[in-house]
């Protein structure tokens, strides 16, 4: 009886393993499918090289550029923000407040990420941009700026509990070795405990910025829709995401070349997200051999 | 006149102990783990601690340089002067006191650096950037705990890379690089091998020459290979303190002798 019911359990959860990896080969053969389609109107050349985004429009350009530069953008915004604040709130989390004080503050951050993303972008929209331009006389309504360190700020408690985990699991004894050699607090910190927890802040950074570029509603709300190659923050841009999500919601008729082209666009975010992610674990590896 | 104050003068040269720990009493909490406590140490001396677990010798030494300052509820009462000054003092500047009172601990913990940048630490730290002197000193400390010869090839490699042994030695060096004139050993040897324990041993009675030595150990015979003087704790009191030839052979205390023989603790 017993053995029979295991065999049971045991299928249950094959299957529920199963499910997973099924769903992502499904999502990346629909994925791959279209965009193989795609690619027989549309040139990759063109497609990569090109500086213009305009499918949507009569003149058609199927250049990814502009898009994949929005991305860039808003993320290297978020992460400019959001690295150097997280790890600051992590550092000071570990090593100078007390234990009660980190028991009430950690979870309270990390409710931050539980705030739903439209609300950051509305957030974004009528609080962060009139007051970024009061301070910057030429900004946009819609920016990248904006729209980045809104992101930033989602991001911080992604960075901070990750990076505060890494430095938790350094041992005492280390801290302790740093003390007695007369290091003060910040020596400890900074020369210590975050080089040896380095490998898991680097797992913290590079997931937070898997994050931000995957990141939709509030680039979508609040960097405005204009596909742009460039690199000024203070002016409106469209990122792969925004882009997806304003042709999905639109009146593009199915199976039309502007239709596929968010497949296109999907499986460019995907090699973007692929490349971080192995990008990651290399980092990872280096830094293990260096500090093991 | 005169003749009083030179007596006076020659009196404090006199009694200049290294530590002189008075009516010393720590408490954890309500906890007191140590109680009334007076110690004296003298300069260029090895001073064993020994007694059961639990007994307040470990935390005497890390009182010595006030590692437990960042447990909660900690507390200290008495006094305690390392080169005649309170070092419980308000103005005492806490970094400064642990370079002249280095430490030791039970695990050897080096850092997650190269074996050169282990010992370059306690420098660099304090600001010294000239890379000579600094070589200088890595290559002295390294030789002073018979480590160099183990090393030199090796420099930039892991400190990770060393045996457990090697690591504590390690540690040993990295201590002695900023030159403390006291150094506070917490069962160093503790975690090593029996080989690994009598060269770290040789290295105490090498060094004792130039600095006072301080040392937690469980273990009787080590004490009794090492140490100066001994002082025997149990449950926060000193119960006994003398040359360590006494309190081996003729302890004053017969809870002394029990604990020494191994028949209880």
């Amino acid at each position: 009886m017993a053995r029979k019911s295991e065999k049971y359990i045991e299928g249950g959860l094959f299957a529920g393993a199963l499910f997973t990896v099924l769903t992502t080969a499904l999502i990346l053969g629909v994925l791959l499918y279209e965009t193989v389609i795609f690619f027989s109107d549309v040139s990759i050349v063109e497609f990569l090289t090109d500086r213009q985004w305009t499918p949507l429009f009569d003149e058609k350009h199927f250049g990814i550029l502009p898009l994949l530069s929005g991305t860039i953008l808003t993320t290297l915004v978020a992460i400019a923000f959001s690295v150097p604040v997280g790890l600051v709130i992590a550092i000071y989390l570990n090593e100078y407040s007390g234990r009660r004080f980190r028991s009430i503050v950690k979870p309270m951050l990390e409710m931050l990420a539980a705030v739903p993303t439209v609300v950051y972008g509305f957030f974004a929209l009528v609080i962060i941009t009139p007051f970024l331009q009061g301070i910057i006389p030429g900004l946009a309504g819609f920016s990248a700026l904006s729209a980045g360190l809104v992101m930033g700020i989602m991001i911080i408690p992604y960075v901070t509990s990750l990076s505060e985990d890494a430095l938790f699991a350094v041992p005492y004894s280390l801290r302790e070795a740093a003390y007695g050699m007369g290091s003060t607090r910040f020596q400890t910190a900074f020369r210590v405990t975050l080089p040896a927890a380095s490998s898991g802040v680097i797992v913290a950074i590079i997931l937070a910025i898997s994050r931000a570029i995957g990141e939709t509603m509030i680039v979508a709300i609040a960097a405005g829709q204009q596909p742009r190659l460039t690199m000024n923050p203070l002016v409106p841009i469209e990122t792969i995401t925004a882009y997806i999500v304003q042709v999905s919601l639109g009146d593009v008729p199915h199976n039309s070349l502007e239709y596929r082209t968010i497949f296109a666009a999907g499986i460019t975010l995907f090699a973007l997200t692929f490349l971080l992610n192995s990008m990651g674990n290399w980092l990872r590896k280096k830094f293990r051999e260096k500090y093991d | 006149m005169t003749e009083t104050k030179q007596h006076g003068e020659t009196v404090q040269t006199e009694s200049r102990s290294a530590i002189e720990i008075r009516n010393l009493s720590t408490y954890y909490g309500d906890f007191r783990a140590l109680d009334d406590i007076n110690l004296t140490v003298d300069p260029m001396t090895v001073t064993a601690l020994i007694g059961p677990s639990g007994c307040g010798k470990s935390t005497l030494i890390r009182v010595l340089n006030r590692m437990n300052d960042y447990i909660d509820g900690f507390r200290v009462e008495g006094q305690v002067l390392v080169d005649g000054q309170d070092i419980y003092d308000k103005k005492v500047n806490v970094e400064q006191l642990r370079k002249r009172v280095g430490m030791v601990f039970q695990k050897p913990n080096p850092f997650p650096k190269s074996i050169f940048e282990n010992v370059a630490y306690g420098l660099k730290i304090q600001g010294i950037k000239e890379k000579s002197f600094i070589e200088e000193r890595v290559v002295k400390s390294l030789q002073q705990v018979v480590l160099w010869d183990e090393v030199k090839d090796n420099l930039k490699k892991n400190a990770f890379g060393l045996s457990g042994g090697q690591q504590q030695r390690l540690c040993i060096a990295r201590t002695l690089a900023v030159e403390p004139s006291i150094v506070l050993m917490d069962e160093p040897t503790s975690a090593l091998d029996p080989i690994s324990t009598a060269k770290i041993e040789e290295l105490v009675f090498e060094l004792k020459s130039q600095y006072t030595f301080v040392i937690v150990t469980h273990n009787m015979q080590q004490a009794a290979r090492i140490s100066d003087k001994t002082a025997f704790f149990y449950m926060g009191n000193l119960i006994e303190v003398g040359d360590t030839q006494q309190i081996f052979t003729n302890p004053g205390v017969k809870r002394t002798e029990y604990y020494i023989r191994g028949q209880f603790g």
